[in-house]
């Protein structure tokens, strides 16, 4: 851990793939450059723990995982300090980042930051979701990369998309058992991912994912063309029920479940700094709007990575590299032609990366009615807020979610809406008829993370910050 | 389109705000068939970013009866909450156990003393308890206050609701009286017609007999429309909230109190800004510092949200209500103290739009006390 | 239920769950920590006083939180578990003296 220096060239939040990517390429390049990140270790979500897992047998995590070290190494030997165990709650337009470490918060000013906070799991509401014993797939990866902690006893897993199947192919290799794999991808989306397969064919994902998915399905119960989920149990889960197709209601034990359908950008920091954001209608997600080089609506700030939109790890990387020598360009390092032209290749390799990403997107697009749940099901976890109250206050008129926030404190607690955000817009948009587009999302301020209100005293006050308070 | 001359509703009330939906609220009652015309998702709307106090002690100081009006809506809030929670089953958490304004030098006590000695020598200002009290009296009630607190000012008559719930009440109630809310009707132009107005919208047009402004900031573009004057600005006022926390802060201590649902909100700042609702991080460290000073215990608590809201300020600071003289129907309402006044909106000012005037109490509310022409 | 894969390696760390001893890993964060010793439920909510238990693992759904070493309302899964810890799962509201 290296201490901070008074400011930077340039700041990236997030040391994941882009932000690993961004600050090594940056820091070569003579940018005196920060990486901070509130995780103890680099990595990010995907090579979470790379350097220190407990898993030390190569085969269980796979070579995709341990393609993680190539980026650490390099960053390492970059000259770009780093800074773990850093939470940033604040990025102001003007450039200040507000961080707090280790119980104490400070401000740091940089002229230029990358915002490369990843993504998260999209949220998965059924009824029962918020019984202990129900988790996300991402989640038991992580407690299986940072601890070797694998599921035991009744172990269900149910959604659909591309981790769901890795976490089961790990959890294979790692020697755990998997009772059943409650598949939700719905019929259609086969019909419609079609016309996409040719380019998926040509990625490089075709053999290594068809292998994975055989592998699986051969050593577990896979039940597809799941339409309907419930966890059930006092105090903790005990069982599952499920529908297949329109059929009759089935019961599994579980001491363990597992859900997944997809990841979405991480988007409050954007937010709250107040970078513009769009409705992605392929994604179903709210994502920043940016440009080819990831740069936002506000000056100084871009984004690279999944959190200006879900294009997966390798595009992360690149699109890391892409945003760090445009910040070298607009920090005056490298001129208009030598940025597009050093860029060329990472272009290039992110073109690739990306490739087939609109079959991986149209097959997994979630279930509508996974996305707009029933009404007795809670969407606000915080605030123990349910999809009917939601729909009730849109009969009274509310329009959107800043609305429902203040009638139902649907999204004022912890986390901030991130884990209600996409369910509540969801849901709105289908009562009122119209496009979640139309709808909108939170407006989120900072602090996007808590931090104590002594951290918060204990900042630097301007002397019109001070006034604007005592005049009274 | 078809064209009628008809009105669609008895009155058209602009603002669905704090202050709009309480008249609204009120109108109904009186049996009026009232439309809520208001702006969509994202507006300028202290209603949702406001601090929730129903606050006596201090105000009316250069307006009399602005001590009065605030006092009589205080103390009809009980009765207010009460129907609210008949009505709709929503409990606003209306508590009055007095409010504390703590001050932190022997410079602040003597400022307030002075203060509060003039607001109730002027004449004619309504009577009502308070007292300054010593640190050794704070902390009896208080026992965990901060060394700095030299005392306070204390006025049995103050007290705190959940304003978020109190929207919402309203909003509830005002559907069960068959009021008409309509969102994403921003008012873009009003005309006066026979025999009432016509309310141009973002959505298409609405005709009432009579029209009520009260759109909050909207109301400087909107009130010479229709003959009559409101000149508020904003002020930014931001507010920090913290994670729920067990009881322990039974009193609105001037700009700190714990909600009904645990969190402890604290705001305090006033700032010319415009439109803009930015929060600035000096600005809630200096609120949190203070905070701190009152009660150190608050330090270790974690903020999970803060906001900025923008006040509507008139420029003495007191509300206008007023009726349109060249165009008899018209009437406006804006005032800062929305949450405090929204009892009197209800109750005591509904009723009189209702029967289609306003008496001569109002009278010292009118703008007109800001066309005064300068001495010469 | 959550088991320890037999071939995970690392230093072991003492530290106490609501007083009781236990045992982890050095890289756990404390909200695996007390997944690892078959704590099924780390708090009630504020709200309805449900049980609840790490969801996310990575910071974002506020159901791991816990008591450590007398501060309320901790991210446990963002938190290391460092030896003599002292974690305690919690009831409901934070306690303003902790
Ligand atoms: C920081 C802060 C703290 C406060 N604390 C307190 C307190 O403790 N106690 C208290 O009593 N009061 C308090 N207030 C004041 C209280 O919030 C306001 O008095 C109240 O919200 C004002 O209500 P309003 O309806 O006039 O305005 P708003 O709430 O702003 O509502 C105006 C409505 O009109 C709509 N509108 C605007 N223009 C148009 C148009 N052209 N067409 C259609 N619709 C339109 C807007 O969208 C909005 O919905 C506080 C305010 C602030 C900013
Ligand atoms: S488990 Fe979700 S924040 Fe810790």
């Amino acid at each position: 851990m290296s201490d901070l220096k008074p400011r930077y060239d340039l700041a990236v939040i997030g040391a994941g793939p882009a932000g690993l990517a961004a600050a090594t390429l940056a820091a070569q390049r003579g940018l005196s450059t920060v990486l901070l990140d509130e995780q103890r270790a680099p990595g990010g979500q995907i090579y979470r723990a790379v350097t220190q897992t407990p898993v030390k047998n190569p085969s269980v995590l796979g070579s995709d995982y341990w393609h993680g070290a190539d980026l650490v190494g390099p960053f390492r030997d970059s000259g770009a300090d780093y800074a773990p165990g850093s939470t940033v709650w604040s990025v102001s337009r003007s450039l200040d980042i507000g961080l707090s470490r280790d119980g104490a918060a400070r401000v740091l000013p940089a002229r230029h930051i990358i915002l490369a906070t990843g993504a998260i799991e999209r949220p998965f509401p059924i009824p029962g979701w918020t019984l202990p014993g129900v988790m996300g797939a991402g989640a038991a990866q992580i407690l299986l990369k940072t601890s070797g902690l694998v599921a035991s006893g009744n172990v269900v897993l149910a959604g659909t998309g591309p981790l769901l199947w890795l976490l089961a192919w790990q959890y294979l290799r790692a020697g755990a058992r998997i009772d059943v794999i409650l598949d939700t991808t719905p019929r259609e989306n086969w019909r419609q991912a079609m016309p996409h397969m040719g380019a998926f064919a040509r990625s490089g994902y075709v053999a290594k994912g068809l292998k994975l998915l055989l592998e699986v399905r051969r050593k577990v119960k896979v039940i597809g063309n799941v339409t309907s989920l419930k966890a059930e149990g006092d105090g903790r889960v005990q069982s599952v029920l499920y529908r297949q197709g329109d059929g009759a209601e089935q019961r599994l034990p579980a001491d363990t479940l597992l859900l997944h359908h997809g990841v979405i950008p991480n988007i409050n920091l954007a937010n709250a700094t107040g970078c513009a954001q769009n409705w992605d209608e392929a994604q179903r997600c709210w994502v920043p709007t940016v440009d080819a080089w990831g740069a936002t609506s506000v000056e100084g700030v871009s984004i690279a990575g999944d959190g200006a939109g879900i294009g997966g790890a390798l595009a992360a990387e690149h699109r890391g590299r892409l945003a760090a020598l445009d910040a070298l360009h607009r920090l005056g390092v490298l001129d208009r032609a030598t940025r597009d032209r050093d860029a060329a290749p990472h272009r290039e390799a992110l073109d690739k990366a990306q490739r087939g990403r609109e079959f991986l997107d149209t097959l997994y697009s979630p279930a509508k009615d996974f996305r707009v749940p029933q009404d007795e099901t809670i969407v606000c976890r915080c605030e123990e807020v349910t999809a009917k109250q939601v729909r009730d206050a849109v009969k009274l008129g509310v329009s959107g979610p800043n609305q429902t926030k203040s009638f139902l404190r649907c999204g004022m607690g912890p986390c901030q809406g991130r884990l209600c955000g996409p369910t509540v817009v969801e849901v709105i948009a289908d009562a009122r008829g119209v496009s979640p587009a139309e709808v909108g999302y939170y407006r989120l301020r900072p602090p996007v993370k808590p931090i104590t209100l002594a951290e918060l005293a204990s900042l630097p006050k301007a002397e019109d910050e001070i006034a604007a308070v005592m005049h009274h | 389109m078809t064209q009628t001359t008809r009105s669609d509703y008895d009155v058209a009330v602009i603002g669905g705000g704090l202050v709009g939906s309480a008249i609204a609220w009120g109108l109904a009652q009186h049996g009026q068939k009232v439309a809520i015309l208001d702006e969509g998702d994202i507006a300028v709307r202290p209603s949702r970013g406001n601090f929730a106090l129903v606050w006596v002690q201090g105000k009316g100081l250069g307006l009399p009866e602005y001590a009065g009006w605030t006092k009589r809506s205080a103390d009809n809030w009980t009765g207010f909450s009460a129907q609210l929670r008949e009505q709709t089953g929503i409990d606003v958490c209306y508590e009055r156990p007095g409010g504390f304004l703590p001050l932190l030098s022997e410079a602040e006590m003597e400022h307030r003393a002075n203060q509060l000695k003039r607001l109730h020598n002027q004449p004619n200002v309504v009577r009502y308890d308070y007292e300054m009290m010593d640190r050794a009296a704070v902390a009896k009630e208080m026992p965990f206050i901060g060394k700095d607190v030299v005392g306070a000012s204390y006025c049995p008559l103050d007290g705190h609701c959940n304003s978020l719930k109190l929207l919402r009440a309203l909003h509830t109630g005002i559907s069960l009286s068959g009021v008409a809310y309509l969102p994403n009707h921003r008012v873009e132009r009003i005309e006066q017609r026979e025999g009432g107005f016509r309310m141009v919208t973002a959505s298409g047009e609405v005709r009432s007999g009579k029209v009520v402004i009260a759109a909050g900031h909207d109301g400087r573009r909107l009130a010479p429309m229709v003959g009559l004057d409101a000149p508020v600005r904003p002020e930014r006022g931001h507010i920090i909230v913290t994670e729920k926390t067990a009881p322990f802060l039974k009193f609105p201590v001037g700009f700190i109190r714990q909600t009904d649902e645990g969190g402890v909100m604290i705001g305090d700042s006033f700032e010319d800004v415009g439109l803009d609702t930015t929060v600035r991080n000096g600005v809630t460290s200096t609120i949190a510092d203070r905070a701190i000073r009152i009660f150190p215990l608050l330090g270790k608590l974690n903020v999970v949200r803060t906001w900025a809201a923008l006040r509507v300020l008139t420029p003495d600071g007191f509300p206008i209500y007023e009726q349109s003289t060249s165009m008899p129907g018209a009437f406006v309402a804006t005032c800062h103290s929305g949450v405090t006044l929204a009892a009197n909106h209800a109750l005591a000012l509904a009723p009189h739009i209702a029967a289609g005037g306003l008496p001569d109490e109002f009278t010292a509310f009118s703008a007109r006390r800001f066309h005064v022409p300068a001495a010469a | 239920m959550f088991q320890r894969l037999p071939n995970a390696s690392g230093e072991r760390v003492s530290f106490t769950i609501d007083g009781r001893a236990a045992e982890a890993l050095s890289g756990d964060s404390v909200a695996a920590a007390l997944i690892a010793n078959g704590v099924q439920t780390c708090r009630a909510t504020p709200v309805s006083g449900a049980p609840r238990a790490p969801y996310c693992m990575m910071g974002v759904c506020f159901d791991c939180l816990v008591t450590i070493d007398d501060v309320g309302n901790q991210q446990g899964c963002l938190v290391r578990v460092r030896p003599g810890m002292r974690v305690e799962t919690q009831n409901g509201k934070r306690e303003i003296e902790r």
